[in-house]
């Protein structure tokens, strides 16, 4: 009888999580349309601008899946000292300030960087990355680690005993991967390709930055063109609109492609891998030599920079902004949790065309403009409160909105495994409800769960996109906060709080990363 | 006692309601971020003001100029604000079409600024030159006009002027110096341009990491580096051609709900005491002190001869296609 009751409880939950991205996203949009005169149509600019973002998207999409796939496999199947470390270092590049991280690459590539002084060392030229490709190098630089880490959970998710059989009827390398990994990836690539892709879209001030003028336009310029230098209301929601079709389309795709896998229950015991080929540990080897080489010197440069300035100037204002935001990304986190959990146990029961579209909308927080979103709340909450006074509410749903389309793409595979593994054994146990998600739900999940969570945390902790709309005079967060440093010259405090943002994001990430994983593999 | 959790230290501050003195009116000044910043002229005015206004003022910082007055256009009547300050005068007429804006009915006194201001709206409160900046120890043939530079193989990193006030300054310059020709001297520059980036703090921090030989900013940015730093390493290129101007500007809003003391904010902007504050934290000029009143460091900085500024109406005008002709020339 429980157990009738339950889908239904869990359907306006899951129904309520939906509407409220949609809100979030579509609705924001359009407020901003009904707030103005429809105007003028796509300029050429904007077509334009629509061009280049889907190649630069493509191309650091394509780019970062295709090296992350064999350094997941590295990764997965190395056991090294440090790896944990790795593995937690893999969620820095992501959540650091895009202005930081833009100049720790250019401490590294940029015409004075690292590369370009050795090879003039050498009497070659020094490199120019400015343009698409310096675009592609920062975006692959954010989301290989991403992508990595989501596949790494998914070998994970792959029961140790299926590798031990696979092992025991003598599966070459090649068998193993057409039989185990090909299955896996089929069904985790395609939503982690939609992932970066989407992430590269609405990417602004990196394409800004190091695309070297304005052929390297994004669509989100335009869209803060229309916003800010235009007040074009209208042009701005219909280049929003642009971009959630864009997003629906990909998504929708992406899920076309991608497969149901069932790999039967496991015991949920780590993997071991006993015979391979010194070549393929070699390779192994040198990958992750090369991935942590092109991830870890910039973030090294970031982190000699930040404790040289926070020895040479420490603001006072700056011990607040990090509680404060601390304080909002434990907030956010738990609610995206809370929301992702809902929302993916529904998904996990829906079929057919209707979880495909709750699913592509799932997706649209992260197609969504902040700017549109920020501005479209505005207008919305404006005539019945001042938004001064809901910014920690705001700030926390829509980071949870943003973070939803993350915490789906590591919630979803593990709530598949969960009912194909432990479904029949609870419900022939009878259990149901909050017993039922304790002891058999919560165990399998804790893991991605803890990843989920700490990967909202660290995306709250880093955003500035919508809280600068919101936030009240010197209730600044930390982001905001090193913005406010390089605003005033004060570029070595600046670097400083970045190395503050940066350690205080990592351990935020790696507590909740941590906890999900402690214990959990028994 | 149980400790206060973090969240709820997080909680009241970020919502920040502000005190609720009995009885004291309150002044709300919506500004850039910047101006706020703890080492912002903000909280010196705030002391300052309120020592002599009986009153509470209140400065909320919203990001930039654009920021700024789009928020005020979002919020529209139904706004807390009293006063905006911060815009410059490429956003004045657009600030005046909105309607929110009143005149400020004071008479203007002999300002210090080297272009004559007339305006019933708006009042500036500081200024600054466009130039472009270099490191001396690292640029050594340093151009001395746009001909100059162009013919140079010196490199810039400039502002995207759809993002940034420095950035629609540069576009404003040009247009200035060159009129019709602008777009064709766009075209000629374009290679020297390293990148385009969304906002100064970016373009500033690439420079001073070596990524280009000069970055566009101000004629005051040495002194930021000499005063606060003691480094004399920086300085600003002079450009025969005359140097673009940014005028800051304040205005009282329609809807406010304190005009008697709208005004004698306004009036207390062009004070001695408010106008000394500006130079050494806003790196601006003030707009009504005595040029010997400036502080020590100032007197090194260069001072052009002519000084380039649209009236807000110009400005407006010239926007618009300026913006076209550099899409066009930096997009081949």
């Amino acid at each position: 009888m429980a157990r009738r009751t339950q889908p239904v409880i869990l359907r306006f939950a899951g129904l309520t999580a939906l509407l409220l991205v949609l809100g979030f996203t579509l609705g924001t949009a359009g407020a901003l349309f009904l707030a103005a005169e429809p105007g003028r149509g796509l300029a050429r600019s904007d077509w334009s601008a629509l061009r280049f973002t889907l190649v630069q998207a493509s191309l650091s999409a394509v780019i970062s899946v295709v090296v992350a796939v064999p350094l997941a496999r590295a990764l997965v199947r190395q056991s090294f000292p440090g790896r944990s470390l790795v593995l937690t270092l893999l969620g820095a590049p992501f959540l650091l300030p895009v202005i930081v991280a833009v100049l720790g690459l250019l401490a590294v590539w940029g015409r004075s960087g690292l590369v370009s002084t050795g090879l003039l060392a050498i009497g070659a030229e020094r490199i120019d990355i400015y343009g698409l490709w310096g675009v592609v190098l920062a975006h692959v630089f954010f989301n290989l680690p991403l992508v990595t880490r989501i596949l790494v959970q998914g070998w994970m998710a792959i029961p140790a005993e299926q590798f031990k059989l696979a092992e025991q009827l003598q599966f070459s390398p090649a068998d193993m991967f057409r039989h185990l990994e090909m299955q896996m990836l089929r069904q985790s690539l395609p939503g982690a390709f939609t992932l970066v892709f989407l992430l590269c879209m609405t990417s602004f001030a990196v394409a800004l930055a190091l695309g070297g003028g304005p052929r390297a336009t994004t669509l989100e310029l335009a869209i803060y063109q229309a916003l800010r230098f235009d007040f074009d209301l209208a042009h701005a929601a219909m280049l929003a609109g642009v971009q959630f079709g864009l997003c629906c389309l990909v998504a929708a795709v992406a899920m076309f492609l991608s497969l149901g896998v069932d790999f039967g229950a496991g015991l949920g015991g780590p993997v071991r891998h006993k015979s391979l080929r010194s070549s393929q540990t070699l390779m192994d080897r040198t990958l992750i030599v090369a991935a942590v080489a092109f991830l870890g010197l910039p973030l090294l440069m970031v982190v000699v920079r930040g404790i040289t300035g926070l020895i040479a100037d420490l603001p006072d204002g700056m011990g607040p902004a990090t509680l404060r935001s601390l304080g909002v990304a434990l907030i956010s986190a738990l609610v995206s949790l809370g929301f992702a959990l809902v929302l993916a146990a529904w998904l996990d029961r829906l079929r057919g065309p209707r979880r495909w579209g709750a699913e592509v909308i799932g997706y649209l927080g992260i197609a969504a403009s902040p700017f549109v979103m920020g501005t479209g709340l505005f207008i919305l909450l404006n005539p019945v409160i001042s938004p001064f006074s809901v910014s920690l509410p705001v700030t926390a749903a829509v980071n949870a909105v943003i973070s939803l389309p993350f915490s789906l793409r590591v919630l979803l595979p593990a709530f598949a495994q969960l009912r194909q593994s432990h479904g029949r054994l609870g419900d022939s146990l009878g259990m149901s409800g909050w017993s039922r998600f304790r002891l058999i739900s919560w165990p399998v999940l804790r893991r991605p769960a803890g990843f989920a969570t700490g990967l909202a945390a660290a995306l709250s902790m880093g955003d500035l996109g919508v809280i600068a709309l919101f936030a009240p005079t010197r209730g600044e967060t930390l982001p905001l906060y090193i913005y406010s440093l390089m605003g005033a010259y004060r570029m070595e405090a600046a670097a400083g709080a970045a190395l503050v943002l940066l350690v205080s994001s990592l351990a935020l990430f790696w507590l909740f990363d941590r906890g999900g994983r402690l214990n959990a593999a028994v | 006692m149980r400790p206060i959790p973090l969240c709820a230290v997080a909680l009241s501050s970020l919502l920040a309601l502000p005190a609720l003195a009995a009885g004291t009116p309150k002044l709300t000044v919506y500004t850039y971020d910047s101006f706020v910043a703890e080492w912002g002229p903000g909280p010196q005015v705030e002391k300052a003001f309120e020592a002599v206004c009986a009153c509470d003022l209140e400065l909320i910082g919203v990001e930039d100029g654009a920021a700024l007055l789009s928020r005020v256009r979002l919020e529209g009547a139904r706004t807390e604000a009293d006063i905006v300050l911060g815009i410059d005068t490429t956003l004045i007429e657009a600030a005046k079409a909105t309607d929110l804006f009143v005149p400020h009915g004071l008479e203007t006194p002999e300002l210090t600024l080297p272009v004559d201001w007339v305006d019933e709206t708006f009042l500036p409160y500081d200024w600054g030159y466009f130039a472009f900046v270099y490191d001396k120890t690292r640029l050594s043939e340093v151009p001395g006009s746009f001909e100059a530079l162009i013919a140079s193989d010196t490199s810039i990193v400039i502002q995207d002027p759809r993002s940034s006030t420095p950035g629609l300054g540069l576009l404003m310059w040009l247009k200035a110096v060159y009129g019709d020709e602008a777009a064709a001297k766009w075209a000629a520059l374009a290679p020297q341009v390293v990148t385009v980036t969304k906002g100064w703090s970016e373009a500033y921090g690439m420079f001073l990491e070596g990524e280009a030989d000069m970055v566009l900013s101000y004629t005051t940015s040495p002194a930021y580096h000499l005063i606060a730093e003691e480094d004399d390493s920086k300085a600003a290129a002079e450009f025969s051609d005359g140097h673009y101007m940014q005028i800051e500007v304040a205005g009282k809003l329609a809807s406010t709900d304190q005009p008697e003391l709208a005004d004698q904010f306004l009036a207390f902007m062009l004070s001695a005491e408010f106008q000394s504050i500006i130079p050494t934290t806003n790196w601006m000029y003030p707009a009504n002190l005595d040029p010997d009143a400036l502080p020590e460091g100032f007197d090194t900085l260069i001072t052009p001869e002519t000084a380039l500024h649209f009236s807000p109406q110009d400005a407006e005008a010239v926007k618009a296609a300026a913006l076209q002709e550099w899409l066009d020339a930096l997009s081949q």
